[in-house]
């Protein structure tokens, strides 16, 4: 139906506009939205963390165009995004040795080119199959270079790694991107070029058939497609982008040592994919904002932070498969068959009240983990306690029954509410159908 | 000389052997239910853990016992109320999950045992050095893993073999819907497998516990080796696995003692190549100082040169 509307947008003249504007609306309104948000956010702290956020997007789009697009699981995506960084920041420093006239800005393609190097080299010997056997190379290759870059220390500088200085670089407009808003600009202008390309790349035939080779690789033998040729531009493609972001990390962090090539760096951006949704383009986006928020944030306020990250997983990979994004868009018909009533009079109504309870079997969960992990290993330090400013005794059994009766209590009333969740998307799944019947 | 062999030979065959209590498992659970259980290497950490636990209270040899038997029920429980109900949402969903769990059970041990390296010791009915070759003497902790590993892959050869549980497992590996129409329970064969499977795991955790260091990172070090070992041989192939086992154990073993590099092969030939240049690196390191990327070379070479693995049938 959107497709037919956008047909007739192009050829009828007056729409033009309105044609126009939802072809490059979003990306417009992205755009300004980059440029207000350092005045919104406007500390030290949210600077830095957007310029985090804005690397991740790019690295966790360039890692679904792998996994989401073309179906190929990778578990050494950090390669392409740790040798980008590690190429940019020795070009950084020849480049201020030198005193050549090239622009901090431009390094990302130093970043880029390199990963895409290396896609090529790795990509050619991995990407004959898909699958399980894809996902093994690539765990392989990945602990190969995680391994040699200790081993290779004139290049990767052992477990100190390299260090630059960005403000060294030749100036162009007297920018000496020392400031963390120009490194932040910087990074948002490189993360919405990266964005645009990778979203112009799944409306061309290329992405088309990257999808057909992951959703059936036979078929597309079949018409005419080597499935092995589709996979490996993609890769190269995807080892591109990561390069990229590995440039901007480079530049951002002014520092490169042997753990962005690592398997640490591979999970968490399959981590950010996955939870943010693999499904949709804007998932990873999604996910690699949250992602990166938790990782800044959490592990300020507890040091296990990366358990709740991977129950996080987990109870993505159980229950919602296609990320936070699927849970979104599972929405979708039902806005578009205008079942405004059924949504906001009853699904999210049952939603809210399916999260009180929800969130307080989620406390006591969290209260338990924290205790346990208070008792057994910090010890020492006492067991007293403060969680979210309560101050406790974890070896008093007060605190465990407590959390026991949240724990259990929680989770029996949040069980409860399950059948009207069902009970709403039934009557939803009803208007629908109505509205599809309507239409037909 | 002689020394070094026959004691390397000894290390890399024990070594080989607890990898293929691990491989053994995870290769049934492959060739069954088509899952890389990338928590396998988990499953042996929780052995060593539970084994260090156990044996505080209750002593080694009950921890021998309890701890794969705990480790086993785990895993059990995993497939039961995890992997089963992943499996509707295809492979990858299925790998994902063993993935997570693998982070989840690293980050689990971190909360209750720390980082730091428990004082998991050798126990003291076996503290005592069992031969002497020339002037190294052999500890017979050591020859007790070795044992126990051999011991466990003739049981675990003979039930596959010989008893009527291990010819429905084969049956179940090729023709699980044939299996399932001749009345047998199926899923609760996965289910079986994947429990003993994990409890081998846990069994290598416990022995290989005192000989190594017990830690929180010791899954993520063994875990991808484990893979390399039933690439290498063949997904699916148990003789496969014994094969590559032993070959990665003696190779890895072996490599850490030869202080060789490439540099020295050039020196004996008259030529020295110019310090200073950015690869230099390559030159001076020794084949001891590759020992750890070695597996994984050989893991991407199999993988491009011979896909089934050395013993194996199905592609990967």
């Amino acid at each position: 139906m959107t497709d037919t509307a956008k047909i007739g947008a192009r050829t009828a003249q007056p729409a033009d506009w309105l044609g126009m504007a939802r072809r490059y609306g979003a990306w417009l309104l992205l755009a300004a939205a980059f440029a207000v948000l350092p005045k919104i956010f406007a500390s030290g702290t949210a600077h830095t963390m957007m310029s985090l956020m804005g690397i991740m997007i790019v690295f966790a789009l360039s890692y679904n165009m792998l996994l989401g697009e073309t179906g190929l699981l990778s578990f050494g995506h950090a390669v392409y995004y740790g040798l980008g960084g590690f190429l940019a920041v020795h070009a950084m420093n020849t480049l201020a040795h030198d005193a050549l006239p090239v622009p901090v800005f431009l390094i990302p393609l130093v970043g880029g080119f390199s990963g895409l190097v290396f896609g090529i080299v790795f990509g050619s010997v991995s990407t004959r199959r898909g699958g399980t056997a894809f996902a093994m190379i690539s765990l392989g290759l990945g602990e190969l270079v995680a391994s040699s870059s200790l081993i290779l220390r004139s290049f990767f500088g052992g477990e100190e790694g390299f260090s630059t200085n960005r403000t060294k670089l030749f100036r162009v407009f007297d920018l000496s991107f020392g400031p963390q808003l120009q490194v932040y600009y910087l990074i948002a202008a490189w993360c919405l070029i990266s964005m645009i390309a990778m979203y112009a790349l799944t409306r061309t035939p290329f992405g088309r058939m990257c999808n057909a080779v992951r959703d059936n690789p036979e078929r597309a033998q079949f018409v005419g497609y080597n499935p092995y040729t589709v996979r490996f531009i993609a890769f190269c493609l995807a080892g591109l982008f990561a390069g990229i972001a590995g440039g901007l990390a480079a530049i951002n962090f002014e520092l490169v040592n042997a753990s962005v090539v690592g398997a640490g760096q591979s999970g968490t951006v399959l981590l950010a994919a996955y939870i943010g949704g693999i499904g949709n383009f804007i998932g990873p986006v999604i996910g690699a904002v949250l992602v990166t928020y938790l990782q800044v944030m959490l592990s300020d306020v507890t040091e296990i932070w990366q358990l709740y990250f991977g129950l996080l997983f987990i109870g993505m990979v159980m229950f919602a498969p296609g990320g936070i994004a699927g849970l979104i868009f599972m929405h979708e018909p039902l806005w578009h068959a205008g079942a405004y009533r059924v949504l906001f009079g009853r699904l999210i109504p049952a939603y809210l009240l399916a999260l009180l309870p929800g969130l307080t079997a989620l406390l006591g969960l969290i209260l338990v983990i924290e205790m346990t992990f208070r008792l057994m290993v910090k010890a020492s330090e006492g067991t007293g306690m403060s969680f979210f400013g309560v101050p406790l005794d974890a070896a008093a059994p007060v605190p465990w029954i407590a959390a026991a009766v949240l724990l259990v209590g929680g989770f029996y009333l949040f069980r409860r509410t399950w059948p009207l969740i069902a009970d709403a998307w039934q009557a939803a799944h009803g208007e629908v159908q109505q509205a599809r019947r309507r239409a037909a | 000389m002689l020394e070094l062999v026959i004691i390397s030979t000894l290390n890399g065959v024990l070594y080989g052997m607890l990898l293929f209590l691990m491989a053994s498992g995870l290769t049934l659970i492959f060739s069954m239910m088509g899952v890389l259980n990338f928590a396998h290497a988990s499953f042996y950490m929780l052995g060593a853990f539970f084994g260090f636990q156990i044996s505080q209270w209750l002593g080694f040899w009950p921890a021998f016992i309890v701890a794969p038997v705990l480790v086993g029920a785990i895993g059990a429980l995993v497939e039961r109320y995890g992997l089963r109900n992943v499996h509707r949402h295809g492979h990858v969903a299925e790998l994902l999950f063993t993935f997570g769990l693998a982070f989840v059970i690293e980050e689990l041990v971190q909360m209750i045992w720390g980082k730091v390296p428990v004082d998991y010791r050798v126990p003291p009915s076996l503290d005592f050095s069992a031969f002497t070759v020339f002037t190294t003497t052999y500890p017979a902790y050591k020859m007790f893993e070795l044992l126990t590993a051999i011991a466990i892959f003739a049981v675990l050869l003979a039930v596959l073999t010989k008893t009527r549980v291990g010819l429905i497992i084969q049956a179940a590996l090729t023709h699980p819907n044939m299996v399932a129409m001749l009345g047998h329970n199926v899923p609760r064969v996965f289910m079986l497998v994947f429990g003993v499977g994990t409890g081998l795991a846990a069994v290598a955790g416990v022995i290989a516990g005192p000989a190594f260091v017990t830690q929180s990172n010791m899954a993520a070090v063994l875990g991808p080796i484990l893979f390399v070992v039933i690439v290498v041989g063949g997904l699916g192939s148990l003789s496969g696995a014994f094969v590559a086992s032993l070959l990665i154990g003696l190779v890895q073993t072996f490599a850490v003692s030869v202080n060789f590099s490439i540099s020295d092969l050039f020196a004996g030939m008259g030529y020295t190549p110019a310090a200073g240049t950015i690869l230099h690196d390559l030159w001076e390191v020794t084949v001891a100082q590759i020992a750890p990327i070695i597996p994984y070379l050989m893991l991407v070479l199999i993988l491009i040169f011979r896909p089934t693995g050395l013993l194996g049938k199905r592609e990967t």
